[in-house]
């Protein structure tokens, strides 16, 4: 009796764990696809419910600090040694200093004697004091904030960044890059090469792919595109590692914007311009953004960083797209940075 | 024996094992090879195929290529290990992402690559192909020796055919061995988009297309016999090879269904000739698109348009110009 019993519930307990075993893979609930082009090519925009609205909730801007009066007496003659913020006036620069307080260093960095809040930067006997690194780093950051929203908006337009855009209560924003960080060890000399590759690179949606596209091509000016120009080989084309490094870039760009390929490509190729979404042109300008900030303000500044913020190739901290984006097609969901903090944007005569 | 009652046949599982006597094979000629001693069995393998285990043959053919395959598989392994510092838990943990890379661009064809920038998949790609090319000549000097038409072997060789345009014709013909596929389980797949995408999209290479076309139809077809065959079985339908000539009540049914669902029907010897010709044509014209990429077509999308196979369709978004061709562009 017991025994029949048992038996009539293998197979169901056999068919539930086969079932289970399937699935098991699968993120729930199932994504979801929406049209975003002509029908029948694919172009669609696949998204997870569950995680659209988790990373809705985790990319809220924080509350707008009080407009400050644009009249009176400049910050340049205000206070001493100002020398990005100068042409501010003295409310407005308070302003942005209680603002970036909150933004970079409302509690400090854990365990360390960095100090917290204004004394993050600051020499509190002398606010004017340059010592501190942190001093230094902030002033080019203010400096590259100005550069952002003035001269690349061809990449922010007018939503313009803040510091919180990438550091959301970080004294150094979560999503950054080293050179050869995150990728794999080189072990023995004779053999167990990898190529810089083929390891679960954390920053290029754990693919195979080259795990540091970024030293190349969003640091150095290197070869992005690798499509053919035309039907039949002209000339020496790309080789295919380039083709797997520009993939890699790739998987950032699309992580680290929550969206898949065809956001801003063509379902047809991926190469092809003329029928990208508009979104493709938006994200060239970053890559050239991205460059920029990495060549001419973040890694510059490794040569005043304490050692242990270097990466183990000795180099600074560097942005990617999830620097800012952090999981989402616009960082902030889109807030209205720079018309809430018009005092970053161009300098003012 | 009497067990064999054709209700067996209904269930799509085979639950009937034949234990009859060992089955030593056709007689040979005297002095080409004495045969192994007295066959094993395995219930399991009973649950699968057939439960008699060899005799075997290995000879040398058979050695040199399992010999050939040992050293390859040990490069590629021990390279594997060696990449995670010899720690056996990442290589669990890690093994799908490892791979033995190929040199890079900068040593083209040269056969002198240090040995850990690429020199080890070189060895590797090479004992890798003996061991195959061997057991190729292995499966056609067997069947040969049993009297057999060379079907098998062909039609292995249309597989070996695309392994050696991938591995080895190809990279050839562009001049680096950087262009071959890495060894490894992901690594071999992102090698494959990234492939792709380097050529435009290989879903326009029209090789590609017809590669695609005998491999889900060679599944279809094997989807249709197997069935075919199962479900008349009761009528002495396995015996298909006999109904060829001497069609029985088994073919005359399955040909009937078939006329009454699709109207047309193949023969007990038709379908497999209509497999085998799937089968080998998959790896075949698959084999022809890899070699053609690159080599006379850089951007298989382009060559679409081109040539009007790929269609063009509305224009859904403002048109969208390269940013590096507009004036003053940051490149």
């Amino acid at each position: 009796m017991s025994t029949s019993r048992l038996t009539s519930l293998r197979l169901p307990a056999l068919v539930a764990f086969g079932v289970g075993l399937l699935l098991a893979g699968c993120e729930a609930p199932p994504p979801e696809t929406k049209q975003i082009g002509y029908r029948g090519l694919a172009m669609e925009r696949v998204s997870n419910p569950r995680t659209v609205a988790a990373l809705a909730e985790a990319n809220q801007a924080p509350e707008v600090v009080p407009p400050g009066d644009r009249d009176g007496p400049r910050a340049a003659q205000a206070y001493q040694n100002v020398k990005v913020l100068g042409d501010l006036s003295e409310t407005e620069f308070t302003r942005v200093m209680v603002a970036m307080t909150g933004w970079v260093a409302p509690g400090g960095v854990a365990g360390s004697d960095e100090g917290q809040g204004c004394s993050y930067c600051h020499n509190l006997n002398n606010m004017a004091d340059e010592s501190k690194y942190q001093y230094k780093t902030a002033r080019r950051m203010l400096q590259m904030t100005r550069a952002i929203n003035s001269t690349w908006t061809s990449h922010v337009g007018a939503t313009g960044v803040t510091c919180y855009t990438c550091h959301r209560g970080n004294p150094i924003p979560q999503q950054t890059w080293f050179t050869g960080a995150g990728g794999p060890t080189q072990t023995a000399n004779f053999a167990g090469w990898r190529d810089g590759q083929n390891f679960p690179g954390p920053k290029v949606g754990f693919a195979s792919l080259p795990t540091d596209p970024f030293s190349a091509l969003l640091e150095k000016a290197e070869q992005i595109r690798v499509t053919g120009l035309t039907a039949l080989p002209t000339q020496q084309g790309e080789p295919l590692k380039t083709a797997e490094r520009t993939h890699a870039l790739m998987m950032q760009m699309s992580t680290g914007l929550g969206v898949n390929c065809t956001f801003c490509h063509n379902s047809r190729s991926f190469g092809e311009w003329a029928d990208s979404p508009p979104q493709r042109a938006s994200a060239y300008h970053g890559i050239r953004m991205v460059r920029d900030l990495n060549s001419n303000y973040l890694a510059p500044l490794g040569a005043i960083y304490p050692a242990a913020k270097l990466g183990p190739e000795g180099d600074a901290a560097k942005a990617i797209c999830s620097t800012c984006h952090q999981g989402v097609s616009k960082p902030l969901n889109g807030a209205p940075m720079l018309s809430d903090y018009p005092e970053l944007g161009a300098p003012r005569n | 024996m009497s067990l064999l009652s054709n209700t067996y046949y209904q269930n799509i599982f085979t639950r009937v094992q034949v234990r009859g006597p060992d089955d030593l094979g056709v007689p040979i000629e005297p002095g080409i090879y004495a045969r192994g001693e007295k066959p094993a069995h395995s219930y399991w393998l009973g649950k699968i195929g057939d439960a008699q285990l060899g005799p075997f043959y290995l000879g040398f053919f058979g050695i040199t290529s399992i010999a050939c395959g040992l050293i390859a598989f040990e490069i590629i392994g021990l390279n594997m290990l060696a990449s995670v510092n010899w720690n056996l838990k990442e290589f669990v943990r890690q093994l799908f992402w490892l791979a033995l890379e190929p040199p890079a661009p900068k040593y083209g064809i040269s056969p002198f690559v240090p040995l850990n920038e690429g020199g080890w998949w070189l060895m590797a790609g090479f004992f890798l192909t003996a061991s195959v090319l061997l057991w190729w000549a292995r499966t056609y000097n067997r069947a040969r020796a049993l009297g057999l038409g060379t079907h098998v072997p062909w039609a292995f060789a249309s597989a070996i055919w695309l392994f050696l345009v991938l591995g080895f014709i190809r990279p050839l013909l562009m001049g680096s061995w950087s262009e071959a596929v890495p060894f490894g389980i992901f690594p071999h797949l992102d090698w494959t988009t990234a492939f792709s995408i380097r050529y435009g999209n290989l879903f326009y290479n029209p090789f590609h297309a017809l590669s695609i076309v005998f491999l889900y139809g060679s599944t279809l077809l094997f989807a249709m016999h197997a069935a075919t065959i199962l479900a008349v079985t009761r009528y002495g339908g396995e015996r298909e090879i006999e109904q060829i000539v001497d069609r029985g009540t088994a073919a005359e049914r399955a040909a009937l269904f078939w006329r009454w669902t699709m109207g047309f029907n193949a023969t007990m010897e038709s379908i497999h000739r209509w497999a085998w010709w799937f089968a080998i044509l998959t790896p075949l014209t698959g084999g022809i698109g890899i070699l053609l990429t690159g080599t006379v077509v850089d951007n298989w999308y382009l060559w679409a348009q081109h040539h009007g196979y790929a269609p063009s369709y509305p224009a859904v978004y403002p048109p969208t110009v390269d940013p590096s061709l507009l004036p003053g562009a940051v490149k």
